[in-house]
């Protein structure tokens, strides 16, 4: 993994049926980089994610890919440099863990093809990366919830893609598990360089683990940058309607939003 | 961990599995020979074997080789088209309930056959031909309805469902507006039957298999991926609407020649998928033991029907009552456990 890719958006508009979700908007995903895309509910955020991983052909405007049209370009080569995890994988009744793993790397074989030397090497990769080589055979339903989060992310990993899109990786974990996936998301950025764009929820941990904020609102973008240039009182209130004060979080220096409701609150 | 230990895995569980499709397979030879040996009079291994060689053997020849062999074969193929046929609409639509005899496909082939018979007076052949197209239509017409606003699996088979009690009612209702002397003939349209096989209802069908089988076999691959859902089978680098599309295609082909050749033998499609799920690991790759599974179910409900009882039931009628219960159990379990194959 030596190329660095480049993914932007160019002036696309995003609909479902005659609802317009996103309109002309703009995007260059930093290359190497963490991308966390944030925003309220129906925002467009998730729709702007599956885009960008051509789930959905842009109504207007282009989706690019090292400067080509994505909707351009066969399907299993977008496949060797884009993967996705969706927010809802659905994992067949009995599937053993490596052999689940090891659909991810689909783009790289072909019909008929055996697996090759190279696809057990990234298998095993993947499931050390994410820390389950020792549940190998086991079948992913008797997993845990945590333990199934990282078996797709090891599904991705496998597919050896040098951009990795996630759609709310860290929805139905207990905080350490959200915790324990994002920072094996760092890791893999830091080690292979893996270029990662994701959709997350929580503002505090998108503040910290993001290189890059994308603050979205009613389908255009509000606010692009460093967590500290993004995260401040007057923005958050705008985008989530909420009032709120920014401190410094104590353990990593970055922005932490308070949010004030009406009641609790001194 | 390193790769040699998932080779070792993964070969082992390889292996396990083509150990247990060589065994079904094994079992199909098995009670395909025994259908040929028995009947009013019992022909030995030997006398068999030398029929399918081409000899001539007094008697035989004609019992076994006219009789026995195309009925034999008949149920061979259809068992190994709705079998196949079934785990793939199941698999892709990752639903036990969603095969084909189930969601109004087979429904259709009966209807369009029994007027066909009934108001129309076709031939044979006739008949067969107005099934298939009939098969194939109602498959595009569910599809239709259930892809507006975007592919939902549930969708397409509740609205099979209801598509298929549709199509039943007009066939008793054009049955009982029926002559008693094509009732007989309509009827295999209802359960299936094996009766009357001959070379040139088996043909047809053999052909059918011998095309479509590799089509769907050289698909499984992406099947295998939509299995995750729409979108982790389109990030894998799978066209999701176009594989889709030509599965069903080949699948309901498959089932609409088995349909024409034996009526909807009732269930088998239905069922094959499951049983081979629970046979060989439901992780596996379940095309090939599906059908073999079918082709079992076929042969020995037949053989049951024709000898097990005092009166001759056909086929249909015994896979009915082994389908019935076993679509209550997998209503009640799925309830529970929101079940998949």
């Amino acid at each position: 993994m030596t190329t660095t890719h480049q993914l932007s958006a160019e002036q696309i508009t995003l609909a479902y049926g005659d609802r317009i979700v996103v309109e002309s908007l703009d995007l260059a995903i930093a290359p190497g980089k963490i991308t966390v895309i944030v925003g309220a509910n129906g925002c467009g955020k998730s729709t702007l994610l599956r885009a960008l991983a051509r789930l959905i052909p842009p109504r207007d405007g282009r989706v690019m890919l090292d400067g080509q049209s994505l909707q351009h370009q066969p399907s299993r080569e977008v496949a060797r440099t884009l993967g996705l995890l969706p927010q809802r994988p659905v994992a067949p009744e009995g599937i053993a863990v490596a052999d689940l793993v090891g659909r991810g790397r689909h783009p790289h074989q072909r019909m008929l093809a055996r697996w090759s030397a190279r696809d057990y090497e990234a298998v095993a990769d993947a499931l050390a990366a994410t820390g389950i080589s020792d549940l190998e055979d086991r079948s992913v339903d008797e997993l845990s919830g945590g333990q199934q989060q990282r078996v797709w992310i090891a599904m991705a990993l496998a597919q050896e893609t040098d951009i990795l899109l996630l759609d709310e990786p860290t929805t139905f974990l207990d905080v350490a598990h959200q915790i324990e996936v994002l920072d094996l998301l760092t890791d893999l950025n830091r080690k292979r360089g893996t270029t990662i764009v994701m959709v997350l929820h929580d503002l505090n941990l998108a503040a910290r683990y993001a290189d890059e904020l994308v603050a979205v609102l009613d389908g255009r973008i509000r606010a692009i940058g460093g967590p500290d240039e993004v995260i401040t009182e007057a923005l958050v209130k705008e985008v989530f309607g909420l009032d709120n004060r920014v401190i410094a979080d104590p353990l990593s220096g970055k922005p932490l939003v308070l949010p004030s409701g009406r009641h609790h609150v001194l | 961990m390193s790769a040699a230990t998932l080779i070792a895995g993964r070969t082992a569980r390889l292996r396990q599995r083509a150990l247990l499709t060589g065994g079904l397979a094994a079992a199909v030879l098995v009670v395909f020979v025994v259908s040929l040996m028995v009947g009013q009079t019992f022909y030995g291994l030997d006398k068999v074997v030398r029929v399918i060689l081409g000899e001539t053997v007094p008697g035989a020849s004609f019992t076994v080789g006219e009789l026995r062999l195309p009925r034999a074969s008949l149920g061979l193929v259809t068992g190994i088209c709705f079998g196949i046929a079934g785990v793939t609409f199941q698999t892709m639509l990752r639903n036990p309930l969603a095969s084909p005899d189930i969601i109004g496909i087979s429904s259709g082939a009966s209807a369009a056959a029994v007027i066909g018979i009934v108001v129309f007076k076709l031939s044979e052949t006739a008949v067969s031909f107005v099934a298939l197209i009939a098969a194939l239509v109602t498959a595009a017409t569910i599809y239709l309805l259930a892809n507006r606003r975007g592919f939902a699996g549930t969708r397409l088979i509740l609205i099979g469902i209801g598509v298929a009690a549709m199509l039943d009612s007009v066939v008793t209702y054009v049955l009982s507006r029926a002559a008693s002397w094509d009732l007989q003939m309509a009827m295999q349209w209802l359960t299936g039957s094996l009766n009357g096989a001959t070379w040139s209802s088996v043909a047809p069908v053999a052909i059918a298999c011998a095309v479509l089988v590799p089509v769907l076999l050289l698909n499984e691959r992406h099947l295998s991926v939509l299995r995750f859902g729409d979108d982790s089978a389109a990030a894998l680098g799978v066209h999701v609407q176009r594989t889709r599309i030509l599965l069903i295609v080949a699948a309901v082909a498959l089932l609409a020649f088995a349909t024409a050749a034996a009526g909807p033998i009732a269930f088998v499609a239905f069922m094959a998928g499951p049983i081979a799920a629970r046979i060989v690991g439901p992780g596996a790759s379940l095309a090939i033991p599906s059908g073999l599974i079918g082709a079992l179910l076929v042969l020995v409900a037949d053989l049951a029907g024709q000898f097990l009882f005092e009166n001759r039931y056909p086929v249909g009628v015994i896979t009915g009552v082994l389908g019935a219960p076993y679509l209550v159990y997998l209503l009640i379990r799925s309830n529970r456990s929101g079940g998949s194959i």
